[in-house]
């Protein structure tokens, strides 16, 4: 384990047309480590996701990816080096099946780029993929085209992809969002457990707080694109301004509510 | 000084007829999505229908003057058969279908009307002069122009103002204005909006029926009419902006004059000069220069 | 290698189709050879075609290589004399792939109606120059001599007739082993989800230009084999947009379901054409019209989906029969 963080941001700042998406963000994630970014719609998560993986540009500041500075990359190259993401919405070829998608995945995954003229169902490749779908339960799918998967085996689908090429950083964007509560948490067993394995950080945004608090290490709290405390999960889920601003009137205290009303009075 | 005459002149004449046929062109794509390469067969059949019955109307003795009339009857007609025909019978099924799909369809339509123009019309060309001869010409710095094709500088500048004010001050225009700005929406507050469809395509059908009855006295009107129109009228809608009445102005004029200037100029590039506008207005704004809709550009 | 190109069944089926056509040919009149050919050629082109389809992509502007193709040829004879195939062959490649890699570094950007109506723009643009310049032919054209096979001339077409179904040959099985490729999946991936391909490392922009490039190519020497099976070229019917338009049609009624559909839609098409003039000269574009509405309501999928229907009916019946015969010996 080295000191250099795998994810460095600091100062980082976007503005759209005067209004301020993101401001004076400054975060470092080691090696291996699982971060949780919540936050109310509109507080700037999905902004910094989009800015780190380059789907947007940065206004200003530095995003450094192990020592080296990837401020403004194109999202294809951002996967080449090892910064890979999964989306809100599951983003796989809706006309494929399963092991097509996945083996697109894999092929693109390679470095080398003279095997992109070999046939699509390599021995080789399918001998991966089927790896792979043990591995994310996908292997009863396999020749389903992923247009009928329900929501929950698509976001599967949708993460196994982003990890073929295992990346050092994967960025999560509301897993679990649309899926059904009794498919999530084993869902996120499945994907938390095959990541620490291959040693990948994660950062994930995340609105479901049971899912926050039994599986990250550590909790970035957004408000009006700010990072307003970032802290062990029991710590940030106290924070009184994480209270206020994130997580609303149902998560405070009986005690809090109670101080509450009497100030009121 | 004398050509630059003839130059502005030609250009404005060729700029009305062009915005004529293209202005229904463009409302079509605005409210609909739907780039009708069928609207070439409406001219055509507007110019047919039109040229057919002014020659009628000459042998059985009627005044000249009555041509005018005859002219707009038959675009009326045109506009509403046809274009409730193919509105009700064909394009209703398949706007759940992509974009390209619909042109392919308007295309197969396109060659149909054609094919029936040859059926009914035959394979003669024909001259329907008399509206022309009944304008005379008349002198303008010393260049003699036909009245008739000054005239169209009139009704181009009639259909724009006559599609400014039902925009703008109808309440058909806000309907309108509010399909075109959100289909969805419009469905949910009450809009029935497969009858918008159905008078807007009828409206743009009678346009460009307008365009060629217009036309068709000053020209031999033979078959394959419709094919050089069509793909003029797309670069005409493709530089001001697809689905923009303005931006079908300002593409009608700009191709007009460019048109003019090549044809006295240089003569070898009267095609190529309109479609490398086109291609270039695509490459830098592929909007158009007048355009609310969005191009597809990652 | 060979035996793994031959293992897949649409190469193995092509190489049979094409072998027995060859034959054909010997015995065929004159007109149905030329037929045959200008269907194989349109064929070609039309293989590009269903590329840029399966990638979700339709250009109106394909005569654009079409036309490049056939005028190579012509100018190559008006320049240089020469009539041999190949290098009638290479000029067509050459002028039609490097036109395509210039404008589909524009194009490469361009989706849907945009990417439609800037082909068709590039495509027009040649059509305008071609139609009035006199040094280019203007309406006219040029007449095309012979084809010659380094330094012979054959006495009947069976020659050319065979050269053009070893390209057609050669070019379906390219363009199947591509399909079946990595690079060659990208088509549907494309057409998916872009965003995807790009957060797999892959430039969306590169493989549209890719399969742009490799389209044009193929309209280009579709058009350099039209112009020496027709011995003419000129601008109204190879590079006006009625050109691409047949194009698309014949695409779409093929169906982009297999790499031979082409072949089959265009040499239907072909004869189709034939029998209307003959028949009703005056409903030809009615037949096409009706046709492709008739498609494009009740058969998605084109003429393709049609054969394999009828072929798994059999292979099904086949079944059938073959278990109901297992039930009564067991």
């Amino acid at each position: 384990m080295t000191d250099t963080p795998v994810l460095r941001v600091r100062d980082l700042h976007k503005s759209f047309a005067g209004i301020v998406a993101a401001n004076n963000i400054n975060v470092d994630v080691a090696d291996g480590e699982v971060v949780g970014i919540i936050g109310a719609n509109g507080a700037g998560k999905t902004v910094f996701v989009n800015m780190v993986t380059g789907y947007l540009k940065p206004t200003s500041g530095l995003i450094e990816f192990a020592g080296r500075e990837i401020t403004g990359i194109k999202p294809r190259n951002a996967t080449g080096i090892g910064v890979c993401r999964s989306f809100q919405i599951s983003q796989v070829f809706m006309t494929m099946t399963v092991l097509e998608n996945l083996l697109v995945a894999v092929s693109l995954a390679g470095q080398d780029r003279r095997s992109l003229l070999l046939p699509l169902h390599s021995d080789e490749r399918v001998k991966e993929c089927e790896r792979i779908m043990a591995r994310y339960n996908l292997t009863e799918h396999r020749e389903k085209a992923a247009s009928t998967l329900s929501q929950g085996v698509r976001k599967l689908l949708d993460i196994a992809m982003a990890v073929v090429s295992k990346p050092k950083l994967l960025l999560l964007d509301e897993p679990t969002s649309g899926v059904s509560s009794d498919e999530k948490f084993g869902l996120m067993d499945l994907v938390v457990d095959a990541l620490k394995e291959q040693g990948t950080a994660v950062l994930f945004v995340e609105h479901d707080m049971e899912i926050v608090r039994r599986y990250v290490d550590r909790v970035l709290a957004f408000y009006q694109g700010e990072i307003i405390c970032d802290a062990p999960p029991d710590v940030t889920l106290r924070d009184p301004k994480v209270i206020e601003y994130v997580l609303g009137e149902s998560h405070r205290p009986g005690v809090d509510r109670q101080a509450m009303e009497v100030g009121h009075a | 000084m004398q050509t630059a005459l003839t130059i502005l002149l030609d250009g404005l004449v060729y700029a009305s007829y062009l915005f004529i046929v293209s202005v229904g062109l463009t409302i079509v794509f605005g409210v609909m999505k739907i780039l009708n390469v069928a609207h070439g067969g409406f001219y055509a059949w507007g110019a047919y229908s039109a040229a057919y019955a002014i020659g009628l109307a000459s042998e059985l003795g009627f005044p000249d003057w009555f041509g005018f009339i005859l002219i707009g009857l038959s675009s009326a007609l045109v506009g509403v058969v046809l274009g409730l025909l193919i509105e009700r019978a064909i394009l209703r099924k398949l706007y759940e279908h992509e974009e390209v799909i619909i042109i392919l369809a308007t295309f197969g339509l396109f060659l149909i009307l054609e094919d029936l123009i040859l059926i009914v019309f035959g394979v003669n060309p024909y001259f329907a002069y008399q509206p022309m001869v009944f304008l005379g010409s008349v002198e303008l710095g010393g260049i003699f122009r036909d009245v008739y094709s000054l005239t169209l500088v009139g009704l181009a500048a009639l259909v724009a103002l006559a599609c400014w004010y039902a925009l703008n001050r109808t309440k058909w225009g806000k309907i309108l204005t509010t399909v075109i700005h959100d289909r969805e929406i419009s469905l949910a507050i009450g809009i029935n909006v497969n009858a918008v469809f159905v008078w807007t395509f009828v409206a743009s059908a009678t346009l460009g029926a307008l365009g060629g009855a217009y036309i068709s006295p000053t020209v031999s009107v033979a078959p394959g009419i419709g094919i050089d129109v069509i793909v003029l009228s797309f670069a005409v809608v493709v530089i001001g902006g697809m689905g923009s009445i303005p931006g079908a102005l300002i593409g009608a004029l700009m191709v007009g004059v460019l048109r003019a200037v090549a044809v006295h100029k240089f003569p070898e590039f009267e095609l190529f000069v309109i479609f490398a506008v086109m291609a270039a207005v695509l490459m830098v704004r592929p909007e158009g220069l007048f355009a609310p809709a969005k191009a597809r550009r990652i | 290698m060979i035996r793994s190109v031959f293992s897949d069944k649409t190469i193995l089926w092509a190489f049979v189709g094409f072998a027995i056509l060859s034959l054909i040919g010997t015995l065929l009149p004159n007109w149905v050879l030329n037929n045959a050919m200008f269907g194989l050629a349109r064929g070609l082109a039309v293989l590009g075609l269903l590329l840029m389809w399966r990638t979700g992509l339709i250009s109106f502007g394909h005569a654009l290589y079409f036309g490049l193709g056939a005028y190579a040829v012509a100018m190559l004879e008006k320049f240089t004399g020469t009539t041999d195939i190949f290098l009638r062959l290479l000029a067509a490649l050459i002028v039609a792939g490097g036109v395509g890699f210039v404008i589909g570094l524009v194009l490469r950007h361009y989706r849907g109606i945009f990417f439609a109506m800037l082909s068709l723009a590039f495509s027009m643009v040649l059509y305008g120059v071609l139609v009035k310049t006199e040094a280019l032919g203007s309406t006219d054209g040029f007449s095309v001599s012979q084809t010659t096979f380094l330094g012979w001339r054959p006495s009947s077409k069976y020659p050319l007739f065979l050269s053009i179904i070893a390209i057609c040959l050669l070019a379906t099985i390219g363009v199947q082993l591509y399909l079946r490729s990595a690079l060659g999946h990208l088509t549907t991936s494309v057409r998916d989800n872009e965003i995807r391909v790009e957060y797999l490392g892959y430039s969306v922009a590169r493989a549209v230009h890719v399969k742009y490039v490799i389209s044009c190519a193929l309209a280009g020497v579709a058009g350099a084999l039209i112009a020496m099976a027709l011995g003419q070229v000129d601008p109204d019917s190879m590079v006006n947009w009625t050109v691409s338009g047949e194009l698309v049609f014949i695409t779409i009624m093929s169906g982009p379901g297999s790499v031979v559909a082409p072949f089959i839609g265009a040499i239907t098409f072909e004869f189709l054409r034939t029998f209307a003039f003959e028949w009703a000269p005056h409903a030809w574009q009615l037949i096409v019209g009706g046709t492709l509405l008739g498609i494009i309501f009740f058969l998605p999928e084109g003429l393709w989906s049609l054969i394999r229907r009828l072929w798994t009916k059999k292979e099904r019946r086949r079944d059938r029969y073959t278990s109901s015969a297992g039930a009564r010996s067991a």
